[in-house]
């Protein structure tokens, strides 16, 4: 496990990586990679037991990455991982790439199951927890990364009920929230706020905390891990396209990728980017 | 062969055969039809590894990709209509995009729901199940094959439909008869049209053929139990020897399995053909066999369906 500092410094790693990939492949999402680049730099680098020459290593944490469009972040996190070589990166969205356009469980060593149709990850991640519990694994966490966009679908509240009922304490959700949807503002176009209550009225223990400062989402994750019979969400507030001001914020953002010219911008203002930001 | 039963009564029998017999792996769930689709059965004998999850037949297929994806083997029940439309989404996203071994068996497909009416009457599930990349689509036709259906399910890796259903069927087959995933089965050589069923029409193009036979005409009958992989080759065959073809199926004429039969027999042999089954409609309120004789798919529509196409 890496300390705070070195988990930002990879956190910023993994954003030129994503800006790299999209420019490269011309197309994808970097608003909200960039906003789950702290999120994810903390989970794969300071969280979950796995073992990146060992995918399949039964007893390791499972990251379900809800939000699937976010795949760039998750693929260069794999990568920095070591599960498959950084080059591989600049094959994303490519014919005959192992990285598609979402994560694909059948082509991207270290996807546990694929997702990109939105809604779906909680409930894998319940599956997940289920069958963890009955093999005695109860050590295993299950983390599950949703938008909170993505909140919209109905599927989350059926998952969220199912969880609570079979009291998955080993379910933890982070809600990536930042606020905006490829329609404009979340709160504009069908409010979900606010999402730690609406959680705990069905059943969930749920903690607000910054999805940019990785000490803080460091604790809520320990805070998460304890044994109170209910899974747990942790709503991480973040800012979409982060590190990158001029994606910042714009739903524009959501899905298309910079030119040369705006990721050579975006790689210089993330270079300068601190490491606390 | 035994009395008449009904497909779904195979399903969680079947599971419980398989868990007493070592299968660690098997798991069921089900989204509050447990005890209509026998689920219920496995759960009693197994609870803690039956999961109910409420009315959420999408939950139900994305719990159920979790725990393939921990190595079990899910069993999934409900309604047909639900299983599949409800949560089509689940079932090519999740289940079939990341090859899971997760096994719909859903009950009451077809119009022999009966009185609950088209809401609940099943007819594009073949379609809808078929064209999906990596799955396999069993429609058993009785009791016998139903529980084959489920154990192949069981022993085959990736994702399964098998379709079940609530009407009681006559047994078509010998307890110990000898299936084969991807084989449809003769049931009955002829020469001069060839009626290739699935499902709850296999009984009833069995009849046919007797009614034909008292005409003058003989029949072949062949169950297309496995519409995915479908064994093209017999029918080919079978169309070479006859040069006529019906398809039988409780479900809509487009996209089950009359539409795979006429795409194989299109590219490889052509031959006339006609499709029985629902044709474009919705189901409706109604005692199903009243539905079977609504909607024409009786052994006599069967042989008239032949005997039209014979004197084409």
């Amino acid at each position: 496990m890496l300390d705070v500092g070195a988990i930002e410094s990879m956190a910023r790693r993994l954003r030129c990586d994503v800006v790299e990939m999209l420019a490269e492949a011309g197309s994808g999402h970097p608003g909200g990679s960039l906003s789950a680049a702290d999120i994810v730099a903390a989970l794969y680098f300071g969280v979950m037991e796995h073992d990146p020459k060992r995918p399949d290593m039964p007893e390791r944490d499972r990251f379900i990455l809800s939000k699937g469009h976010a795949a760039p972040v998750l693929y260069a996190a794999l990568a920095e991982a070591g599960y498959f070589p950084r080059e591989n990166l600049k094959t994303l969205r490519k014919l005959g790439s192992m990285l598609q356009g979402h994560p694909d469980s059948t082509k991207t060593p270290g996807v546990e199951v694929s997702t990109g149709s939105l809604g779906n990850g909680l409930a894998i991640s319940n599956g997940i927890a289920l069958g963890l519990r009955l093999r005695g694994q109860d050590e295993q966490r299950v983390f599950c990364l949703m938008g909170d966009g993505e909140l919209q679908e109905g599927l989350v509240w059926e998952a969220a009920m199912f969880a609570a009922q079979q009291k998955l304490e080993r379910v933890i959700a982070i809600v990536d929230r930042n606020g905006l949807q490829i329609d404009g503002r979340t709160s504009e176009v069908v409010a979900v706020d606010p999402i730690a209550e609406k959680f705990r009225a069905f059943g969930w223990e749920a903690m607000n905390c910054d999805g940019h400062d990785v000490r803080a989402i460091l604790t809520a994750i320990d805070g998460a891990s304890g044994r109170h019979g209910k899974p747990t969400v942790i709503v991480a507030d973040t800012v979409k396209g982060a590190g990158v001001s001029f994606m910042e914020d714009r739903c524009e953002w959501h899905g298309t990728a910079p030119s040369a010219e705006q990721a050579e911008a975006a790689l210089a203002e993330l270079e300068q980017m601190p490491d606390n930001a | 062969m035994g009395d008449k039963r009904a497909t779904r009564e195979a399903f969680g029998e079947t599971l419980i055969e398989l868990a007493r017999e070592g299968r660690d792996d098997v798991v069921a769930l089900d989204a509050d039809l447990a005890k209509s689709t026998t689920t219920a059965k496995f759960a009693a004998e197994y609870p803690e590894r039956f999961f109910d999850v409420g009315i959420a037949e999408q939950n139900m297929v994305d719990t159920a990709a979790g725990l393939a994806a921990t190595g079990f083997t899910p069993f999934t029940g409900s309604f047909a209509v639900f299983a599949t439309g409800r949560a089509y989404d689940q079932v090519r996203n999740t289940v079939c995009y990341s090859n899971l071994s997760v096994k719909l068996c859903p009950t009451h497909a077809g119009v022999t729901v009966g009185p609950d009416g088209g809401s609940h009457e099943m007819i594009e599930d073949i379609a809808l199940m078929r064209v999906l990349p990596r799955m396999r689509v069993l429609v058993p036709a009785d009791y016998t094959a139903a529980k084959w259906a489920v154990r192949a399910a069981a022993s085959t890796p990736g994702p399964f439909y098998v379709r079940l259903g609530r009407a009681t069927v006559g047994a078509v087959y010998p307890d110990d008869f000898a299936f084969e995933l991807g084989r449809a089965n003769v049931l009955r050589e002829g020469s001069d049209v060839t009626l290739v069923a699935c499902g709850v029409m296999v009984e009833r193009a069995l009849a046919a053929a007797e009614l034909l036979a008292a005409q003058g005409t003989s029949a072949e009958v062949i169950d297309a139990v496995s519409i995915k992989p479908l064994d093209g080759d017999t029918i080919v065959a079978s169309a070479g020897k006859t040069g006529a073809v019906v398809t039988c199926e409780e479900h809509s004429i487009i996209g089950g399995l009359g539409s795979a039969v006429a795409e194989v027999l299109g590219e490889r042999h052509p031959v006339p053909l006609v499709r029985v089954g629902v044709n474009d409609t919705f189901g409706t309120s109604g005692d199903p066999e009243e539905l079977m004789r609504h909607f024409g798919l009786t052994a006599e529509d069967v042989a008239q369906a032949a005997g039209k196409l014979l004197s084409r």
